[in-house]
């Protein structure tokens, strides 16, 4: 995995670091600051839940951390790197190699099948066809739906496009997966299916996994909670998972 | 990187059949339209040339007048005479033979069968002019044309109207107030370019006809046949001369005659319809045009109903210039697919069209080769704009797009 994952000491520089960061939408009249300077700090591993009411600017901050979007002020560290200066392209090029995203309407091709869905990002990085079909494969395997390769979304349930879009997101083998409201639209069985899944891949793979949820249960798989509030981190807390003991 | 916009552009053709078959529709039309009126615009100046050529090509009309539509007032100039015949021949170098030629209308009755027909008496000679080969029985002999017999070589018109059926060679049919036997049948030589059936025709030695049916020893028309070696204006040019001395024309007064010059008629027939394909061609480009602004409609509408697709791409780490790429190659594969079926149809519609208008099948390369590279260059040049304002998308607006 990542540099700094690897054999990462108890104070480690941070995977990623937000300082002072701010958002505003508009202008003159209509101008809307959903940012008010976000600081923080997420390490490598780390399993994050990113909480709080509606408007708090979650999917804000979970944009500026995809790289989807950008800081109106304020500094964003990626691996020691400064992100906010990039340009759209260096900025879809460290998505494609980095990072992996999920999101609540599972955003999958349509009419396209899974495997070919999954292969997608591979095509972007240039791979050969028998190296995406088998990468492609073995990630349909991980999440479980290597029988189901050649279905469309259509004939997919929920829980399983959700599954597909994970696979999708892991088949570059990202150092941080981005989740926004990954159970939003799956009944309570399903949603703990995905967390299990979203927990394994932690564990086993080592990847730093960032989710925004509004339900508590599904928080509760998280070892770090970060709760919003008017567009300011309002408290972060560590807890306990099922047989995991936490240190400091 | 190529590869890969041209795997996700297939990819993506496939997805939406229908919507890629209306897409292309116009340029099929377009380019099937092209090639179709382009080769059957050469196929007609070709048939045009053919059956010009079928008249011969290296011969004279000479007629008395000042040619079409002119010479109204004043007395009618003379007909021409066997004398002036007999003189063109023996006078003027190139000349190879001098068929004279005297028409009349007449009826030809056989066992209840009636037809009316043109009458051609002429001489020997208008075999030599021109290539009209007998489809069977023979030509007259010097006895019989010289004492103006009462023999006939018919056309296949003639011949299918008067004798259903049978060989026509050895029978004696009524025509106006005469009996005449036939000993001989034309060759087929269908519509003229002008002018009408040339196989509906009685032809007889000029002399029956002159005596039986026109009363005077005059001249209509003679065909001066030109030897390959000589130049048809320097022969015109001989003829010119001596006829305006036998004539008596003098000075600077008009000649009363004209002198046709079947090659030129060619040539200005072949330019009419070089012209008329043109115009023709010019307004299948036009379809053409039309659809490759049917591609950019398409392509504008699916980058809309794409954007989640897109904004898809975009977040999982498509640079812009790939997405550029892709709607720019789907683009132009559509195009060129459309070009490819445009010229399969066109050549289906050549092999219709072409026996129903009388012409021969023709396969032009360069116009296929034109037409389809046109249809290429609108996928670049239509595709562009649509290719560009889906790059230029937002990841996250797209990504929120319904
Ligand atoms: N593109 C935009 N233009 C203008 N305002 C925006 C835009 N995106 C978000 N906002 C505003 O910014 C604020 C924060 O939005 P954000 O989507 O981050 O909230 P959230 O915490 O994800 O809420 P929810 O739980 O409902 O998803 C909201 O008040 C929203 O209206
Ligand atoms: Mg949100």
């Amino acid at each position: 995995m990542g540099a700094v994952a690897s054999n990462a000491p108890l104070i480690a520089e941070p995977l990623i670091s937000l300082r002072g960061v701010t958002k505003t939408y508009g202008q003159g009249a209509t101008m809307f600051q959903a940012l008010k300077g976000v600081d923080l700090d997420i390490a490598a591993g780390d399993f994050v839940a990113v909480m709080g009411p509606s408007g708090s600017g979650k999917s804000t901050t979970m944009n500026i951390l995809g790289c989807l979007d950008v800081p109106s002020d304020g500094t964003f560290l990626f691996r020691g790197h400064h992100v906010e200066t990039l340009d759209r392209d260096q900025r879809a090029l460290l998505r494609r190699k980095y990072l992996g995203f999920v999101f609540q309407g599972f955003n999958l091709l349509s009419r396209t099948s899974a495997l070919e869905n999954v292969e997608l990002p591979l095509l972007y990085r240039g791979d050969e066809k028998r190296a995406r079909r088998d990468a492609a494969m073995a990630s349909l395997d991980t999440v479980g739906l290597a029988d189901w390769w050649d279905h469309t979304p259509a004939e997919l349930s929920g829980g399983q496009q959700q599954r597909v879009a994970i696979a999708r997101a892991l088949v570059t083998s990202p150092d941080v997966l981005l989740a926004d409201e990954p159970t939003g639209n799956l009944d309570s069985e399903r949603s703990v299916e995905i967390m299990q899944l979203l927990t394994r891949l932690n564990a086993e793979k080592n990847i730093t996994v960032l989710m925004v949820t509004h339900e508590p249960d599904m928080a509760a798989f998280a070892r770090t909670v970060v709760h919003f509030k008017d567009g300011l981190v309002e408290r972060i807390e560590s807890q306990h998972r099922q047989g995991e003991s936490v240190e400091s | 990187m190529f590869g890969t916009t041209l795997v996700l552009a297939l990819r993506s053709i496939r997805r939406h059949l229908l919507r890629s078959f209306l897409t292309i529709l116009g340029i099929v039309i377009g380019v099937g339209a092209v090639v179709t009126m382009v080769t059957l615009g050469k196929a007609t100046t070709a048939a045009v040339q053919q059956s010009i050529s079928a008249l011969g090509t290296n011969i004279l009309q000479v007629r008395p007048g000042q040619g079409f539509g002119r010479g109204g007032g004043g007395p009618r100039p003379p007909d021409f005479k066997p004398e002036d015949v007999a003189a063109i021949a023996n006078q003027i170098a190139g000349v190879t033979a001098v068929a004279p030629q005297a028409s009349a209308t007449a009826t030809a009755i056989y066992e209840g069968a009636n037809w009316s027909t043109t009458i051609n008496g002429t001489t020997d000679a208008i075999f030599q002019v021109q290539p009209w080969p007998l489809a069977s029985g023979r030509r007259w002999t010097p006895v019989e044309e010289s004492a103006g017999a009462a023999v006939c070589i018919i056309g296949n018109t003639v011949s299918k109207n008067l004798f259903p059926g049978g060989d026509p060679v050895g029978h004696r049919f009524r025509i106006g107030s005469i009996s005449c036997d036939v000993i001989g049948v034309l060759t087929t030589r269908g519509q003229a370019g002008f002018g009408g059936d040339q196989d509906d025709t009685v032809v007889m030695p000029i002399k029956a006809v002159q005596r039986r049916f026109t009363g005077n020893r005059d001249i209509r028309l003679m065909l001066v046949g030109v030897d390959e070696r000589f130049s048809t204006s320097t022969v015109q040019a001989g003829i010119t001369d001596l006829l305006r001395e036998r004539r008596t024309i003098t000075g600077d007064k008009p000649d009363d005659f004209n002198i046709f010059d079947t090659k030129q008629i060619s040539d200005t027939l072949t330019g009419t319809t070089t012209l008329l394909t043109g115009i023709v061609a010019a307004v299948a480009g036009i379809s053409l045009v039309v659809g490759g602004i049917g591609i950019m409609n398409i392509m504008l509408v699916s980058v809309t109903e794409r954007t989640r697709e897109i904004g898809i791409r975009l977040a999982i780490g498509a640079v812009a210039r790939e997405v550029l790429l892709q709607f720019l190659v789907e683009a132009i594969a559509l195009s060129c697919l459309g070009g490819v079926i445009g010229l399969i149809v066109a050549q289906a519609a050549i092999a219709i069209i072409a026996p129903l208008i009388k012409v021969q099948w023709l396969f032009v390369p360069e116009i296929n080769i034109f037409a389809f590279a046109i249809s290429a260059v609108i996928g670049v040049v239509f595709g562009y704009f649509p290719a560009r304002r889906a790059a230029a998308m937002n990841p996250i607006d797209a990504l929120r797009h319904e």
